[in-house]
This record gives C-alpha cells, sequence and structure tokens, in this order.
C-alpha cells in the first residue's frame, strides 16, 4: 500500500486501505464547474470545483471553517442549488429526478445524529424505507439488520426516544437512518463531531467496518485532518472559496503536501500521523535471542552473549512470546515462565498503536506476533523512525 | 397523559440509559397543577351550593340563581368558550403556518409583535365594535371572542415553528421527505408544546371575556353579574364572578391536560 504512492487518484485504485470486503455498491459522483454563489456576497462560496469521487471510496473534505466544504456537500443532494455547473451520480444529471427522489438515493448524516426527538429509533430509521413504500416486515427487519450493524441491541434500543440515548447512540442511530435504504451514495456532515474522542474513534472504527462491507461512496465532511487521513481513501484539501488545495490519497498528502497550504493544514504533526497510515509489517523486524521455556540458563546467557544481546525473549513450547527478561534477570537452572504478562502487538497493528506499545516497554521495542501468536521478532524505535523517513523520501520523489 | 398510561414499567431499560435521559414522568409542579385545581373548584362549588341554600335570596336574586337558570347558563357560556376556541385554533395555526412558510416568512416578526401589542386591546371594545356591525346575538359573541383568542394561538404557532431546530427541519428534507411532509410530520409535532401553551391562553381569556357575550345578547354567565350590576344586588354580583372564576379555573386546568395529551411523546 504504501510503495503505491501513485499521485494522480485514478478511479480504479480502490484503496487497499480499506481492504477487500464486499463489492463496491457505490456510484461515481462527478462534479463539473461547480459554482455556488449566496446572494449578496462578494466572493463565491464554492468557486468552480471539479472533482471525481470514485465509486466505492471513502472521500473526506476537510478545510479551514467557511472554505465551502458544506455548501459542496450539500450541492450533492441539492439542499444547496449551485449557481452553474453539473453534477453527475452514476453518470446522470442530478437535476434529472425531483429533489425528493434524488434525495432518497442519497443517504445523509449530520452532526448529532439530527434525530427527530419525537420519534423512537425504529420510526427514524424506518422513515426513507417508508418514503419509498416498503411493506411493514422489509422495513421491521431493516431496522434490526441496521441497529446490528452499527452495534446497537435491536430489542434494547428501537422502542426508545432519542432523548434515552447517550450522544454517541444517537449518533449511530444516525448513521443507521442515512443508510436504511441502502444507497448507493452517503453523504456525511461531521458526522461524529459532537461526541467524546474515545466514542469518536469507536464511531470511525465502525464506519470504516461497514464500510469494508458495503462499499459505498462516501462524501464525509471534517474539520479534523487526523478524521480526513484514518477514514478517508482519497482526502480533498480545500482552500478559501473551495479551491482545491489536494486531492489524492493521505499517504500522498502526508508524504508530500502539493503546497504551502496543505502543509500547514495537516500541521507539523504529518510524520507522526503517517504512523496511522502504516503498519507493523512493513517495518524490518529485529530477531534477538530467543530461549524457550525449560532450557537452560547458562546455555541462554551464552547464546546471547554470543549475539551481543543483553535481553531474551522467552517463548512458551507452542512458539508464543511469554517474556521479554533481561540477561541479569534470568536466575535459577532453567528458564521459567515469567509471571508478568507480556503486552504483543500483532504484525497488522498500525505503528501508532505498536508505539503506544513500545513507549511503555522498558526495552523501547515491542515483540510482534502473527497468526495464532506466533512469534515473528521484535519492533524497536529506530526501525520505526527509519522507516518513516524513508517514507517521506519515496513520497517526494 | 397517554405516555404515564403506555410507558412500559421495565426496569433493565432504565438501568443503562444515561443519567438524566429516563423516561419523562412529571415533576412535581405540572402534578400539582394538575391536581389541585379541581380539588379546589369541587371544594369552592361545595361552598357555594352551601350558600345558595342557606342564604335568603329576593325576588330577583331568586330568578337569576334558580338551579335550572344557573346550569342553563353555564352551558351557553362553556359552548360560547368551546365554539370560539376551536374556532381560534382552526384560524390561528394555519395562518401561523402560512406566516412561516416561503418569502411572506420575513413578515411574521411583525404579526407576533402585533399579537402581542393587541393583547392589550379592551375586549368591550371590540364586542360593541362588532355588535354595531353584525347584529346582536350568539354568533357576534362567537367571532369577536375568536378574534380575540386568535392572537396567543397566532402568536405560538409561529414562535413553536419558527423555533423549532433548522437542521432537523434540513434533516427532514435531505432524507428526501416533501416540505408537506416535514411540516405535518417534522414541523408541527415539534412546535405542538408551543402551540398547545398558547391554545390553553386563549381558552382562559375566551371564557373569561366571554361574561361580555350577556352585553350582546349572547348569552353566558355575565346575565347573572349584569342583572347583579344593575339592580345593585351584591349577592348576585358575588354568586356571579364566583361562578365565572370557577369555571375559568376548570377551563384553565382543561388546557393543561390538554397540553399534556397532545404533547408527542419524547419530547
Ligand atoms: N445560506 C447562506 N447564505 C449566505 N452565505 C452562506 C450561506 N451558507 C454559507 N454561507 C457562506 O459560504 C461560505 C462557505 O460556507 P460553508 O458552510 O460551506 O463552510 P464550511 O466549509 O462548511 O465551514 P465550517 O467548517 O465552519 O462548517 C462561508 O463564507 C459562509 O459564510
Ligand atoms: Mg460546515
Amino acid at each position: 500500500m504504501t510503495t503505491d504512492l501513485s499521485k494522480a487518484p485514478e478511479p480504479t485504485d480502490s484503496s487497499g486501505s480499506t481492504g477487500s470486503g464486499g463489492s463496491i455498491s457505490g456510484a461515481e459522483i462527478l462534479l463539473e464547474d461547480v459554482v455556488k454563489q449566496y446572494p449578496g456576497q462578494k466572493s463565491p462560496a464554492v468557486g468552480s470545483l471539479s472533482l471525481t469521487i470514485p465509486a466505492g471510496e471513502i472521500v473526506m473534505f476537510v478545510g479551514p471553517s467557511g472554505c465551502g466544504k458544506t455548501t459542496s456537500l450539500k450541492m450533492i443532494n441539492r439542499l444547496i442549488e449551485p449557481t452553474s455547473g453539473t453534477i453527475k451520480i452514476d453518470g446522470e444529471d442530478i437535476r434529472g429526478k425531483s429533489e425528493t427522489e434524488l434525495r432518497r438515493k442519497i443517504g445523509y448524516v449530520i452532526q448529532g445524529g439530527s434525530l427527530f426527538p419525537h420519534m423512537t429509533v425504529e420510526k427514524n430509521i424506518a422513515l426513507v424505507p417508508k418514503l419509498l413504500g416498503w411493506d411493514k416486515k422489509r422495513i421491521d427487519e431493516r431496522v434490526d439488520e441496521l441497529l446490528d450493524l452499527v452495534s446497537l441491541d435491536p430489542g434494547r434500543y428501537r422502542k426508545r426516544y432519542p432523548r434515552e440515548l447517550s450522544g454517541g447512540q444517537q449518533q449511530r442511530v444516525g448513521v443507521a437512518r442515512g443508510l436504511a435504504a441502502d444507497p448507493p451514495v452517503i453523504l456525511m456532515d461531521e458526522p461524529f463531531g459532537a461526541v467524546d474522542p474515545i466514542t469518536r474513534q469507536r464511531l470511525q472504527d465502525e464506519l470504516l467496518s461497514i464500510q469494508r462491507e458495503l462499499r459505498k461512496t462516501i462524501v464525509c465532511v471534517t474539520h479534523d485532518i487526523d478524521e480526513a487521513i484514518k477514514l478517508g481513501d482519497r482526502i480533498l484539501i480545500l482552500q478559501e472559496g473551495a479551491q482545491i488545495a489536494q486531492y489524492d490519497t493521505p499517504e500522498v498528502v502526508l508524504g508530500a503536501p502539493a503546497t504551502e497550504f496543505v502543509a500547514d493544514f495537516i500541521g507539523s504533526g504529518s510524520s507522526l500521523k503517517q504512523l496511522s497510515l502504516a503498519r507493523v509489517s512493513e517495518v524490518e523486524l529485529r530477531k534477538p535471542t530467543t530461549a524457550t521455556v525449560g532450557e537452560r540458563v547458562a546455555d541462554v546467557k551464552q547464546r546471547a552473549e554470543a549475539a551481543g544481546d543483553r535481553s531474551v525473549v522467552v517463548l512458551d513450547e507452542r512458539g508464543r512470546p511469554v517474556g521479554w527478561p533481561w540477561l541479569r534477570q534470568l536466575k535459577g537452572d532453567t528458564v521459567l515462565e515469567p509471571t508478568e504478562d507480556l503486552v504483543n502487538i500483532d504484525l497488522r497493528s498500525t505503528l501508532n498503536d505498536a508505539l503506544d506499545t513500545m513507549l511503555s516497554s522498558s526495552h523501547g521495542g515491542a515483540v510482534v506476533t502473527g497468526d495464532r501468536d506466533q512469534y515473528l521478532g521484535v519492533v524497536v524505535f529506530d526501525a520505526v523512525t527509519e522507516h518513516i523517513r524513508s517514507l517521506e523520501e519515496e513520497a517526494r520523489d | 397523559m397517554t405516555d404515564l398510561a403506555t410507558a412500559p414499567a421495565s426496569t433493565v431499560e432504565q438501568v443503562d440509559a444515561p443519567p438524566g435521559r429516563k423516561r419523562r414522568r412529571l415533576d412535581r409542579e405540572t402534578t400539582l397543577m394538575l391536581v389541585v385545581p379541581p380539588i379546589l373548584v369541587v371544594l369552592a362549588f361545595i361552598g357555594y351550593v352551601v350558600w345558595r341554600q342557606n342564604a335568603t335570596l329576593t325576588g330577583a336574586e331568586l330568578e337569576q340563581l334558580k338551579w335550572s337558570q344557573v346550569w342553563s347558563l353555564i352551558g351557553q357560556h362553556a359552548r360560547l368558550t368551546f365554539v370560539s376556541s376551536v374556532l381560534v385554533v382552526l384560524v390561528a395555526v394555519p395562518l401561523g403556518i402560512a406566516l412561516t412558510r416561503g418569502p411572506i416568512r420575513k413578515f411574521s416578526p411583525f404579526v407576533v409583535a402585533f399579537a402581542n401589542a393587541g393583547q392589550g386591546a379592551p375586549s368591550v371594545g371590540l364586542i360593541v365594535l362588532l355588535a354595531i356591525w353584525l347584529g346582536y346575538g350568539f354568533w357576534t359573541a362567537v367571532i369577536s371572542l375568536t378574534v380575540y383568542g386568535l392572537l396567543p394561538v397566532l402568536r405560538n404557532t409561529i414562535t413553536g415553528l419558527d423555533g423549532i431546530d433548522p437542521t432537523l427541519v434540513e434533516a427532514g428534507r435531505g432524507l428526501g421527505m416533501s416540505s408537506t411532509a416535514v411540516l405535518l410530520r417534522v414541523e408541527l409535532p415539534l412546535a405542538v408544546p408551543v402551540i398547545m401553551a398558547g391554545v390553553r391562553t386563549a381558552l382562559v381569556l375566551v371564557v373569561g371575556t366571554a361574561t361580555l357575550a350577556t352585553f350582546i345578547n349572547g348569552g353566558g354567565l355575565g346575565a347573572i353579574l349584569q342583572t347583579g350590576i344593575s339592580l345593585f344586588l351584591p349577592k348576585l354580583m358575588v354568586a356571579g364572578a364566583v361562578l365565572v372564576a370557577l369555571l375559568a379555573l376548570l377551563i384553565e386546568w382543561l388546557g393543561r391536560v390538554l397540553e399534556l395529551v397532545a404533547r408527542p411523546k419524547g419530547l
């Protein structure tokens, strides 16, 4: 994935980060010279925006406040009519149908969920299917299915009113409502802006896993660049008047910001941000001396000293790492199973997660495991920083 | 009221509901306002009955305070109130809706200001003017009461609709509801509490003002007061005033019940 740093976004290059999953059910969205000039304003809120949003991808709109993100988004479902220009979904001009007909095929998710307070969770979700004239049985099944999808127990939450839910739960229902009629396109305006950071992270992870399954075309506005990097197959960075500053994959945006503006916008933490893109599997693993439980300590020490190691990784008889003691901590005749738990990281973890674990280890590294917890090696700080440097160089070329 | 009856008594559901978000219970004040007025009215009415049976009354007093006469006056008064209030709702709510739609929306603040100011206009004046124009009788009284009760409902319909979170309206539109559907299924239900508060105000205004209907042969409990005043019979004046007050309290209570019943669940 990271080696694939092609700068030109190819519609066919449907993101490695969302992985395999279901077949694409989304539709391509095309904006051609779209302009929105609000009456009584000097400069247009959106000045000639042209953009292709490939089917089945998540495209994140980011940019400073007032740059025209929401306006651009709402023109796609005609909540705002463009002053000029054309928008096509799946090759069809969106003005070809009535507004309501169009919107019933586009999911819409807004900050905080915007649930109707006088309707139960069930009624909120069933709204669009009802508008589309689905029969009751199908609607009921769909509501259950969607509640499951957003990790809410249907039996418990169906009949609740929005005020009987927490903010995160309301937001989940909002997402479920947006997905209700299985629309190929979903628009989201700062969907997770109103919840606490931990809930937000959970909701983001959920959205990613939902998307792995459904492969919709999702356009999502956010002002949080980290959210954009995490969720986006592509990031659209907008400047005042919805001028495109850069439109590319997160890797390219981070590795090679197109302009000063983009560099400023993604901020100085961009190397750190790379860490949530890269996986442990991309980093070269160190192979320190290993010992097996029950082995003679003297033999182990000899081996380690010969290799120049001051610590050894202890494996159990099935090859799973159980400890990482310093040599001086090895006492007695045979190697015993250590009492304290060793926190391993999975080969598929992000470097961000790996760093978390490494920071709490006295070795400045973390033990990496693969399938069924098999020992693979050790990842250390130096290797991570080296990897980031190479990523940046690659991106710059 | 309805949600009291149908709220499931499930304890499991309560446990993981976030604190402070439990199912709505009636707070103390609401409960007091629901229970106390009817009790007071009944007690006061018993007091009236006791007084009525024991007081020594003269000819005109006896004539006016005959039970058959009193009941028929109460009936007329209630009818005036009821018919006018229904008309008020039928006129003011659609008018309020119209004033919050489309291009005339910008006039709605003026209407609200006018409604607030109009509240202070003397009701006798209106009734007399209309009577000169339309003639005496029940319907003239009803029309002037309707005009008078219109203002609070109109004002509350406008403020109720204007006060709705615009993102909810937009959410409705964004999901593909027509503007009529958004009005009927989102805006009006959400504005109901405010509109109903206006209806209660109108009820109280109308039931009080209906006392004046008697001046134009509109009927109602005003007759007892009028006789009392013109013949200077203090017992009649007091009896009339007490009866009007009790009826007004009862109607106000009815308004509260209505407000509670009409309030959509979940708000
Ligand atoms: N209804 C409107 N009438 C007039 N001007 C508007 C309207 N809506 C937005 N604008 C203006 O258009 C510009 C873009 O607004 P928009 O809401 O699209 O910004 P945004 O990027 O979504 O900002 P934020 O991050 O704050 O949500 C702003 O300058 C805003 O003031
Ligand atoms: Mg916005």
